[in-house]
């Protein structure tokens, strides 16, 4: 039997709002993913960490406090760095569009803002999982 | 009134009636409630002993014996961003503007009690707020604002102290004593822990650094909101209205609890308590939900508290419109909605409000935003009616059946919450937690199912191009206030700022000891915030989350 996708949700930096983050963990759990939490406050290095320990194919950060063109390329280069290229990241929460192609060319697959559903986000998992 | 008897066969009839043309004209899905109601559905209701007059027991009607018809709610715009200089610069255009009192948003490093130069800081400084290291910060904040006059919020919870001794050496610079000053402190930890995620120490040394501001104040600062219950951030983390106002009296009675077991009088210091509800999109809901909150809290505190002064029975409220409501999609849609929160914000009978700008869901709000929401309480204010009669919706069968039926619902959490163990221990437990994101859960997937409707999010969509003139904070601010605390630590006196902050870690070690006077000791010497913390980290440790899913 094939693996089932294994998703790293997680909150970068200093941001305590987990509503959005917990809400498409419970949701990713019920399409049938296995999902860890990582919980609130957690560095760049913790999260590579644990996305490496976790063994995940999906590293999925939810950030509302403006700090994401520091932390998620910073996430994305640790990943890198720990030959885990072929992992999946996403990142979502209060983003201007703007920053979007940037935070893309650092190698974030996708952004996700306010009003996502959660099945898009699950969808957008099952299409793109290498 | 006419007999009971007859009145229900009225009803009976009409619902009759209904239910035939609803094969024709049939109701739309998901309405909770019934149809209409009557006065049926007051059953008992007794006017003096349930509502009775604006300004007395139980305070269903409001804090005030004239509510509006004097003086309108405080107009106070949450603002704060990049550094104190910026911020001081929006904090004077709100004033000029109209506005009646100041709101402090802090960064997130200040809110964590980490200085703008520790590495966890990286990319946060000035982002969600103004970043504040030292008393030299907080100098530049207030500059030519008269602290004497104006009244000010600060959003701090986990290092509220340190910010209120900086508030207090600044306005004593101005020359102005700490007994005139007006204002309050967010002060709330347990709902951090449950909601809002800004926490830093455990619970127990975090309840004696609250009951020690409540102490230091009722003897130095009797003017000051010691606490903003908050209700405000449980909501924007996914919970409903009753569960919102439940969760935050039981916060309530665990602070009032903490406060009488360190000796304190229940009349010495609640009628300094101050509470933040959520003005959320269901008009008439929130304005019932203001309404039950007085009237169980005013039965809390004499009741159960046997508080004797009136003041410590009322709860007075500042209220934010609900963030979470506001959509990416067709911000202008926004302005609308913030309207219609300030509204029910009104006929609930806040203190004060805050409404939120139309492109907050997308960034900070830039200045012309701000204006509008401004603009959006005056015109409530002095346009609508809406404030010139005290509790105008009073006797409206449905407001008051929905009043009861909060109140009721609220009681059966607080029940729950005591038989848990208190708020604390529910908290530690993941009780509150649980619940709070269940309801979340439960709302996301009425929004993806459609069975609600948000406008322009799910339903009405257009394409649009993106928003533009988002305010944007300049990367440069971190590496703004790091040079600005190197020059600090440079230029004070270090060994005057050691020994105080070794007389800070003696006394933090010791439980009966109020630490408010060591506090300032250090604030007035230039010690930063993150030095600050960093002792009381050292003594009382660092709270560890529990996560659930």
């Amino acid at each position: 039997m094939q693996r089932r996708i294994r998703v790293l949700v997680a909150k970068p930096g200093l941001d305590g709002h987990d509503r959005g983050a917990k809400v498409v963990a419970r949701a990713l759990r019920d399409a049938g993913f296995e999902v860890i939490y990582t919980g609130l406050r957690q560095t760049p290095e913790q999260i590579a960490e644990a996305a490496l320990e976790e063994d995940v194919n999906v590293v999925a950060m939810s950030l509302l406090s403006g700090a994401h063109n520091t932390l998620f390329p910073k996430v994305v280069n640790l990943l890198r760095a720990k030959e885990m290229s072929d992992v999946l990241i996403l990142g979502g929460g209060v983003i201007p569009d703007a920053d979007i192609p940037g935070l893309k060319q650092a190698g974030v697959a996708e952004i996700f803002t306010p009003g996502t559903s959660t099945a898009s986000i699950v969808e957008f998992i099952k299409a793109n999982i290498k | 009134m006419m007999a009971k008897e007859a009145l229900k066969d009225m009803l009976d009839e009409y619902n009759m009636k209904a239910e035939k043309s609803l094969a024709k004209n049939p109701e739309r899905q998901n309405l909770a409630q019934p149809r209409v109601y009557t006065p049926l559905d007051l059953e008992g209701f007794d006017y003096v002993r349930d509502l009775g007059f604006p300004g007395s027991y139980p305070y269903v009607r409001g804090v005030q014996p004239t509510m509006y018809r004097g003086r309108f709610w405080t107009m106070r715009q949450y603002a704060g961003f990049a550094t104190a200089e910026e911020s001081n610069n929006r904090y004077r255009y709100l004033l000029d503007q109209g506005q009646t009192g100041l709101s402090c948003a802090f960064d997130l490093p200040t809110q964590i009690g980490y200085d703008s130069d520790d590495p966890i800081a990286d990319g946060e400084v000035g982002k969600v707020g103004v970043a504040i290291d030292s008393l030299a910060d907080m100098e530049i904040l207030f500059d030519s604002i008269d602290l004497g006059k104006v009244s000010t919020s600060m959003t701090i919870n986990a290092p509220a102290a340190v910010l209120l001794a900086m508030y207090i050496a600044v306005a004593e610079k101005q020359g102005v004593s700490a007994d005139k000053l007006k204002g309050t402190i967010q002060n709330d930890i347990l709902k951090e822990y449950a909601a809002r995620g800004t926490y830093i120490f455990p619970p127990k040394p975090s309840m004696r650094l609250i009951t020690n501001i409540f102490e230091y104040c009722s003897k130095n600062v009797p003017y000051w909101n010691t606490i903003s219950i908050s209700g405000y951030h449980i909501r924007e983390a996914g919970s409903t209205a009753v569960q919102e106002i439940a969760f935050t009296i039981a916060d309530g009675i665990a602070y009032v609890e903490a406060a009488i077991k360190a000796g304190l009088n229940v009349d010495a210091f609640a009628g300094r308590l101050s509470f933040f509800w959520n003005a959320h999109n269901n008009v008439l809901e929130e304005a019932a939900k203001f309404r039950a909150s007085r009237r169980v809290w005013a039965k809390v505190m004499k009741e159960r508290f046997g508080a004797v002064n009136p003041k410590s029975w009322m709860l007075r409220v500042h209220t934010q419109t609900a963030g979470s409501m506001l959509t990416a999609q067709q911000p202008e849609n926004n302005i609308v909605r913030v309207a219609l929160q300030t509204a029910a914000a009104v006929l609930g009978g806040t203190q004060s409000l805050h409404t939120n700008s139309k492109d907050e869901a997308l960034a900070l709000p830039n200045e012309d935003a701000v204006r509008t929401a401004l603009r959006t309480q005056q015109i409530v204010a002095y346009e609508s009616g809406l404030a010139d009669v005290v509790d105008p919706l009073a006797g409206s069968y449905y407001i008051e059946a929905l009043t009861n039926k909060i109140e009721q619902e609220c009681w059966d959490y607080i029940k729950k919450i005591d038989d848990i163990g208190g708020a604390v221990v529910a908290i530690e437990k993941g009780y509150i937690q649980r619940e709070i994101q269940e309801s979340a859960y439960k709302w996301q997937m009425e929004v993806e199912r459609k069975n609600r409707v948000i406008v322009g999010v799910n339903q009405f969509q257009i394409e649009e191009k993106p928003l533009e003139g988002l305010l944007q904070v300049d990367a440069s601010v971190g590496e703004l206030q790091k040079k600005k605390l190197a020059e600090l630590r440079a230029k004070r006196d270090n060994n005057a700022l050691q020994i105080k902050l070794v007389a800070l870690e003696k006394a933090a070690k010791d439980e009966k000891i109020n630490l408010l006077p060591f506090i300032l000791d250090a604030v007035k010497v230039y010690g930063t915030l993150g030095e600050i913390c960093g002792v009381l980290r050292r003594v009382f440790g660092e709270y560890e989350a529990h996560v659930s899913l």
